[in-house]
């Protein structure tokens, strides 16, 4: 059977590892230099939509299913929030990182990534979330009836 | 004489013969690239119609991208720059023709139909040579 989206696949099947990648290193290249949490969020959540697109969204849902999703979604929120109740246990300000090691400057490095791990695992389930609303919304009008 | 004022140049400064041609080979480089990407430019804005549009706009993005990056890649040297700016010109390779593969493909499938003039195929076949 002849395959009209032949060049797409393979390409995409390549791309789609190192988009990841790429945004593992702009999230751990946040402390350093330009990029964070956000940006790698979005970045990784394109890989999967970019996955969605070309295999169609029932292949994306098969390798990323909307379970992993509603979870991500809620952790992430809970990691940020739990940084800033942990430094409050540990009698801090909510999110003083300071207190988080015993070197200041130390505590504010963990603090930093640990909200930033936070910020990727939010960001990226909730623009998946988006794509699979949108993408999974069932058409309103008949195709016939247009 | 341009070699000499060129050789008292370089003596009195600090950069050797290494480095002139370094900066003249990247200079070469990206004014070749500028001049590719001037005209797909003027290709885009000149072109009677879809395809041949999208060939010179993914013809020479392609190529002149390339070898703007090449150019930079001569000038950082043997850097970790240098290292990123040829991850970026290989994905740039890969995904930029994919691109215009995609459009293409895309408007042959809506049943666009390219321009024809008066010198195709389909006319000259049946009159005058």
């Amino acid at each position: 059977m002849h395959d009209p989206h032949v060049i797409l696949k393979v390409i995409s099947k390549f791309l789609v590892p190192f988009i990841a990648l790429f945004a593992f290193y702009v999230q751990f290249h946040g402390d350093f230099g330009p990029g964070g949490g956000f940006q790698a969020g979005v970045i990784l959540a394109a890989a999967v939509i970019l996955y969605a697109l070309i295999f169609g969204l029932d292949a994306a849902k098969k390798a990323f299913p909307p379970s992993w999703v509603r979870v991500g979604m809620s952790l992430g929120v809970l990691l940020y929030g739990g940084t800033g109740v942990l430094t409050w246990i540990l009698g801090g300000d909510f999110l003083s990182y300071g207190v988080l090691a015993h070197d200041p400057a130390h505590g504010q490095h963990y603090g930093i990534i640990a909200v930033e791990l936070g910020i990727l695992c939010s960001v990226t389930n909730v623009m998946i979330a988006i794509f699979y609303a949108f993408g999974s919304r069932q058409p309103e009008v008949d195709e016939d009836n247009w | 004489m341009i070699i000499s004022t060129l050789s008292a140049v370089i003596l009195d400064s600090n950069i050797g013969w290494a480095g002139l041609l370094q900066v003249s080979l990247s200079c070469i480089t990206i004014a070749l690239g500028l001049f590719f990407v001037l005209a797909g430019s003027i290709g885009v804005l000149r072109f009677p119609d879809f395809y041949t549009r999208l060939h010179a706009a993914g013809m020479t993005d392609t190529l002149g991208a390339e070898l703007i990056l090449i150019g930079l890649i001569i000038q950082s040297g043997f850097t970790q720059t240098s290292l990123k700016l040829l991850m970026i010109g290989f994905f740039l390779l890969l995904t930029s023709p994919t691109a215009t593969h995609a459009i293409a493909h895309s408007a042959y499938t809506a049943n666009l139909k390219p321009k024809l003039g008066k010198h195709s195929f389909s006319k000259t076949r049946g009159g005058r040579s």
